[in-house]
């Protein structure tokens, strides 16, 4: 005997398809029109130059050392800044995991994110500038003999990466440190590991996939920068960032089409950065970062 | 490298302590452990007996007192260099590595040869019957085959002591009872020590030679499951371990014991330790027997079938709640009358 068979709606629900999916529709025009749309459109003005072939804008970018080097520049600013964030992230939020007013320090670190980039570079600029105060304390007692230069190079922009960058870095992963069982390396202290061993063969296995992503979201985050490297960098010269030059492109040549094909090209570098990463993460265990039913 | 080796005569708690702050967890803990010896340690929930635990694995650090195997003070040492084994309450199997690598973990941080790990993770494979699964992940085996790998990975090490906190809690009934002869086989075949934390009198009764009941983080009595279930050495005790039926009552001196009275009803008891002119008296469901001539007059109030046995509810005339087993099939609203043996009326100081 045959299975009498259910009525569509209710082998649609079978799948998770339902009345209720309906309202995911709104979302997905908005993404539609405000994502997709404007990225295709990009990808075909970029394909449009002013003069030459279709092709011509990417010729352009990478036969000019000027354009091209931007990569370079970006990825060198933004590579560390993005490793540095996620390896001082593990071990601070290793130990806030233990602390008991927890709420009161993720709050103080997420004061720099709601601050908005330019205010740190605006307090950065005077704080560490030739006349601010770091460089008058160091003057004063005689450690340095000139002003230190932190503003207006790469350091500058590499600071101002750390203070925005970390708080977001710090939180993702204190998220995933808090997700795995204490008990696991309690079972490990009483296995005979020691802390830096239970930390390499338990934690650091368990928080991988969840480093893979914060890694990925922060280094979007420090490869796209922009308002700090125009303020406290160089953007003539060591802090050209490739976004830098994509403004360039549009609002003062006011080639769009030039400037699409750069923001295409980063978006290119992102990708592959990401896939990397994602690839990495799929060599690595995936799932519960805890057993038992406990 | 554990430091404390596998032959020992004895693990000694002596006045062990351990407070948060203002709260007392573990008072005065005084216990001497044999080698081969199986303790639990019993009480309700909150009672301390995880604290107890977590102290001697050295996961907590002792506020007072000193924790000793044989001449070695232990209680200043980490967890890592006790050299204990210890089965979690949920398990705390790594869920990253493969069951051959979760057992290997406590040889491998003990730097052993490769082949050595492999013949004795296979021997505490094939001792908890598990050597088909020991290529899969934690995740994709059943609750108590996790079980099983959590008693391998804390005996594979060969330790002198193994601590386990409430291992079967998480268990259904039929597994429970099954691991319950598992764990009694494996501690019987290895001959290590065991110190096992349960709120499950009837687990105690059955696994321990001794039990250790502990009410509010202090010690109330240590004795065999035999003397515990039969002889509580006070009133906190015996509610524990099943003494449902508890009234206060005047005592009077009688030939045999004491008489107390129960709602009007007089029985002739055994006291228990120093008892002054008031007592609690303690009777267990069990003890209470139907006789139609019983002393204790009552009219049922509810009565479960159990299978083998009723258990019921019955009210005296002046409110009085008795709780009582009976072969015999009673219903709600049948006049009883119980008695109950002097020598499992028990009188304890009030």
């Amino acid at each position: 005997m045959s299975a009498a068979r259910l009525p569509l709606h209710r082998r649609l629900r079978e799948y998770g398809l339902d009345s209720v999916t309906l309202l995911v529709i709104p979302g997905v025009l908005f993404v539609l029109a405000l994502f997709f749309y404007p990225f295709l459109y990009g990808l075909m003005l970029s394909f449009q130059p002013k003069a030459g072939g279709w092709l011509a804008n990417y010729t352009k970018f990478f036969s000019d050392p000027f354009l091209y080097d931007t990569i370079r520049i970006t990825l060198v600013m933004a590579v560390p800044v993005t490793v540095l964030n996620v390896v001082l992230s593990v071990p601070v939020a290793l130990r806030v995991r233990l602390m008991r007013h927890q709420r009161l320090l993720t709050t103080i670190l997420v004061i720099p994110i709601t601050l908005g980039t330019v205010m740190v570079a605006e307090g950065l600029l005077t704080y560490l500038g030739p006349r601010g105060w770091l460089n008058r304390t160091l003057l004063e007692f005689g450690l340095v003999d000139s002003p230190v230069r932190l503003v207006h190079n790469y350091w500058g922009v590499m600071l101002s990466l750390i203070i925005t960058g970390f708080p977001f870095t710090f939180l993702l992963t204190l998220s995933y440190v808090t997700g795995i069982d204490p008990a696991l390396e309690q079972a490990g202290a009483v296995l005979g590991a020691r802390p830096r061993e239970r930390f390499r063969r338990i934690l650091l296995p368990l928080l991988a996939p969840g480093l893979a992503i914060t890694l990925a979201l922060a280094f979007v985050q420090a490869f796209t920068v922009f308002p700090s490297a125009i303020l406290l960098g160089a953007p003539a010269g060591p802090t050209r960032v490739i976004s830098v030059i994509a403004y360039q492109a549009a609002f003062e040549q006011y080639d769009y089409s030039l400037a699409s094909a750069i923001a295409m090209l980063m978006a290119a570098v992102q990708l592959v950065i990401i896939s990397l990463l994602l690839a990495a993460r799929s060599l690595v265990f995936r799932g519960p970062a805890s057993t038992g039913k406990g | 490298m554990a430091v404390v080796s596998r032959d020992f005569r004895e693990l000694r708690l002596e006045q062990v302590s351990r407070d948060f702050g203002q709260l007392h967890a573990l008072r005065d803990v005084t216990l001497t452990v044999q080698r081969g010896e199986f303790v639990a340690l019993l009480g309700p929930s909150g009672c301390g007996k995880s604290t107890a635990l977590n102290c001697i694995a050295g996961l907590l650090q002792v506020t007072g007192g000193a924790i000793w195997l044989d001449e070695q003070r232990l209680d200043a040492l980490g967890p890592e260099d006790r050299g204990f084994g210890m089965v979690f309450q949920n398990y705390a199997l790594f869920p990253h590595m493969t069951v051959r690598r979760n057992i290997g973990f406590g040889l491998v941080t003990q730097r052993r040869p490769k082949p050595e790990i492999t013949r004795r993770v296979d021997e505490a494979l094939a001792l908890v019957r598990l050597e088909t699964q020991a290529e899969k992940l934690p995740g994709q085996l059943s609750g108590g085959q996790q079980q099983r790998v959590a008693i391998a990975r804390a005996i594979v090490v060969e330790p002198p002591l193994v601590l386990m906190d409430e291992p079967l809690s998480n268990l259904d009934a039929k597994l429970r009872l099954e691991m319950r002869a598992e764990i009694r086989r494996i501690h019987t075949m290895l001959g290590c020590s065991t110190i096992y934390v349960t709120h499950d009198q009837e687990e105690a009764l059955s696994l321990a030679d001794r039990i250790l009941v502990m009410i509010e983080g202090q010690t109330r009595q240590i004795g065999t499951p035999e003397e515990l279930y039969a002889r509580p050495a006070n009133a906190d005790v015996a509610e524990f371990m099943g003494y449902r039926n508890l009234f206060s009552s005047p005592t009077e001196a009688a030939d045999g014991g004491l008489t107390v009275s129960i709602g009007g009803a007089r029985l002739v008891g055994t006291p228990v330790g120093a008892v002054g002119a008031f007592a609690t008296v303690a009777i267990r469901p069990d003890d209470l027997r139907l006789t139609g001539d019983g002393p204790i007059a009552a009219m049922v109030e509810f009565a479960e079938y159990h299978g083998r046995d009723f258990y019921a509810v019955a009210r005296m005339a002046d409110g009085t709640e008795l709780y009582f087993r009976s072969d015999a099939r009673v219903a709600a609203g049948e006049a009883v009358r119980l008695r109950a043996a002097p020598s499992r009326v028990l009188v304890y100081a009030a």
